[in-house]
């Protein structure tokens, strides 16, 4: 079971890490369920998705009190910080948010998925680096099978580059413990 | 692991639904947050052979809706908030006529504009509504993706048994998330195969006419047979989901997605001590009154959970228990219910912190 809120700017694919998250989990036999903030949203401003993965039936899609964090970008970590529950986990995107320091009940992991994501050429998949990050120290589903899920469900929509998984693993391999 | 299910929106599941019913007309006008669904129809109708049309306005998609159901054609119309309000003329004369229609109203927060985001600002002009005149919409409430396509598809059929109009009230989350869904499987539906509707100018078709069904029934066989129509659905067509009741003391009643969050809080509220129980209409209209007759005597109140400003549905929670108990309104207006909230305002109401509600 986990309460999930991926967050960031509006383009930084927040919403589609959430999906990708309820696909692979979907396939692994979980309950999921993923609903988005919308309204009268600015460009430049935040976007986020809450996520719920579970063995059990979803009661309420929204949770107040998050399991995990992922946090694109500073306004999206202070706003969804507070929100974490004792020992929860928050991957912080570290080519946007540095923080002088962290809060003691949560263990957090830093990964420079923007810088990353350009590195490989793959500028749009920040947000795969963060997934991969968020999967490896998370424990929540298999590293391996989470890939090729990945890959599957970008293979589905016909828009697959090998860069995509590159990313993922990256993320999955460069994460560091703030 | 074989994948059975789709994971969709609410909107997309009630437009898949609805083509699996059979449904090959549809007509609309973008409003947030139903357009996916008319974005799904305009992506999928015409793969399936029906008619997708994008109207100048609500008022004429109604009109267009109302040629099709005269026609025999399963259709579909969907709006929102001010854009249902729109609808409000044709779905009257569509009750006159007694022409079958499935209509989607995803809700919305507050009056006028209100906001785009998800509210059940229109429990009242749904269970009310439909324009001026002695008629009964029936209304289905879904509270998860799946029912979105399940009571979609029941939908169709139920318009048809009783040649009314059947409305889909969900809300501006159910019809945006996500979820599994298993969708049903899809039928044809025969457009020629009812005896009352309009057939063509062949000399020896039927001459069928879609006006005022009174005009030719005569008033009083109209009358009649109206009254009866509403207490046959009335009488055959609640649904209801009843969850830990047993050994209640407070009952929170509520509909789409604020039942989800109760769902959650009665389970957390019976870890901690509190006993909390949960009656979920699936029908609004007819009110599943029926659910409130097996209710523990353990019982001290019921709690309505709405998001809203005032309570809609609180008169027929009254109305189904003869106001014999309390009735309290935790209301969220734009916000959705969390489960810390429905609890902290069920242990202020057994503090006796908090009067029962007295406007309805």
């Amino acid at each position: 079971m986990a309460d999930i809120i991926m967050a960031g700017f509006g383009g930084q694919g927040v919403l589609t890490a959430g999906k990708i998250l309820i696909d692979v989990a979907a396939r692994e036999g979980k309950n999921v369920s993923w609903t988005s903030s919308y309204g009268a949203e600015m460009r430049g401003g935040t976007a986020s998705c809450s996520v719920v993965i579970s063995d059990e039936e979803i009661g309420s899609p929204y949770p107040t009190k998050l399991d995990i964090l992922l946090a694109m970008n500073e306004p999206s970590y202070d706003k969804f910080i507070g929100s974490m529950r004792d020992g929860g986990l928050v991957i912080v995107n570290t080519s946007l948010v540095a923080k002088s320091g962290y809060p003691d009940n949560v263990r957090v992991y830093g990964v420079d998925a923007t810088d990353m994501a350009n590195a490989a050429g793959n500028g749009r998949a920040a947000n795969l680096v963060m997934l991969g990050a968020m999967i490896k120290a998370s424990g929540l589903l298999d590293v391996d099978r989470f890939g090729a899920g990945l890959d599957a469900y970008f293979d589905a929509k016909g828009k697959n580059t090998p860069k995509n998984a590159e990313c993922y693993r990256l993320g999955a391999t460069s994460l560091r413990e703030l | 692991m074989s994948v059975d299910y789709v994971l969709m929106k609410g909107n997309e599941a009630i437009a898949e639904a609805a083509l699996r019913a059979g449904c090959r007309f549809y007509a609309g006008y973008p409003i947030t947050p139903q357009s996916e669904i008319l974005e799904y129809m305009s992506v999928h109708m015409a793969k399936r052979g029906g008619v997708f049309i994008q109207g100048e306005n609500e008022i004429a998609s109604m009109s267009m809706l109302f040629g099709a159901a005269a026609c025999g054609a399963r259709c579909m119309s969907s709006s929102s908030g001010p854009g249902f309000d729109l609808k409000q003329e044709e779905i009257s004369y569509l009750s006159a006529a007694g022409l079958p229609a499935v209509l989607v109203n995803a809700m919305r927060y507050g009056l006028g504009d209100g906001e785009i985001t998800a509210g059940q600002d229109s429990y009242w002009v749904s269970t009310r509504g439909g324009g001026h005149g002695d008629k009964r919409l029936l209304v289905l409430a879904p509270a998860s993706v799946q029912e979105c396509a399940d009571l979609t598809y029941l939908a169709f059929d139920l318009a048809e048994k009783y040649r009314n109009v059947v409305e889909i009230l969900s809300d501006g989350a159910i019809c945006q998330m996500i979820e599994k869904c298993v969708l049903p499987e899809p039928r044809e539906h025969d457009m020629n195969k009812f005896d009352w509707a309009l057939t063509g100018k062949p000399r020896e078709a039927r001459k069928n006419k879609a006006y005022n069904l009174s005009y030719y029934m005569g008033y009083e066989a109209y009358d009649r047979y109206m009254r009866e129509k509403i207490e046959s659905m009335f009488e055959n067509e609640q649904r209801w989901e009843e969850f830990m009741l047993e050994d209640a003391e407070l009952v929170l009643v509520a509909y789409g997605i604020s039942s989800r969050a109760c769902r959650s809080a009665v389970r957390q509220a019976r870890r901690d001590g509190m006993k909390l129980g949960l009656i979920r209409p699936i029908s609004v209209w007819p009110f599943p009154r029926r659910a409130f007759a097996g209710v523990p005597d353990s019982v001290r109140g019921y709690v309505s959970v709405e998001m809203s400003i005032t309570t809609q549905m609180g008169e027929d929670i009254q109305l189904a228990t003869e106001f014999s108990k309390p009735l309290y309104a935790y209301l969220t207006s734009k916000e959705i219910p969390t489960v810390e909230g429905i609890i902290a305002y069920c242990q202020e109401i057994l503090a006796g912190n908090i009067k029962p509600t007295e406007v309805l």
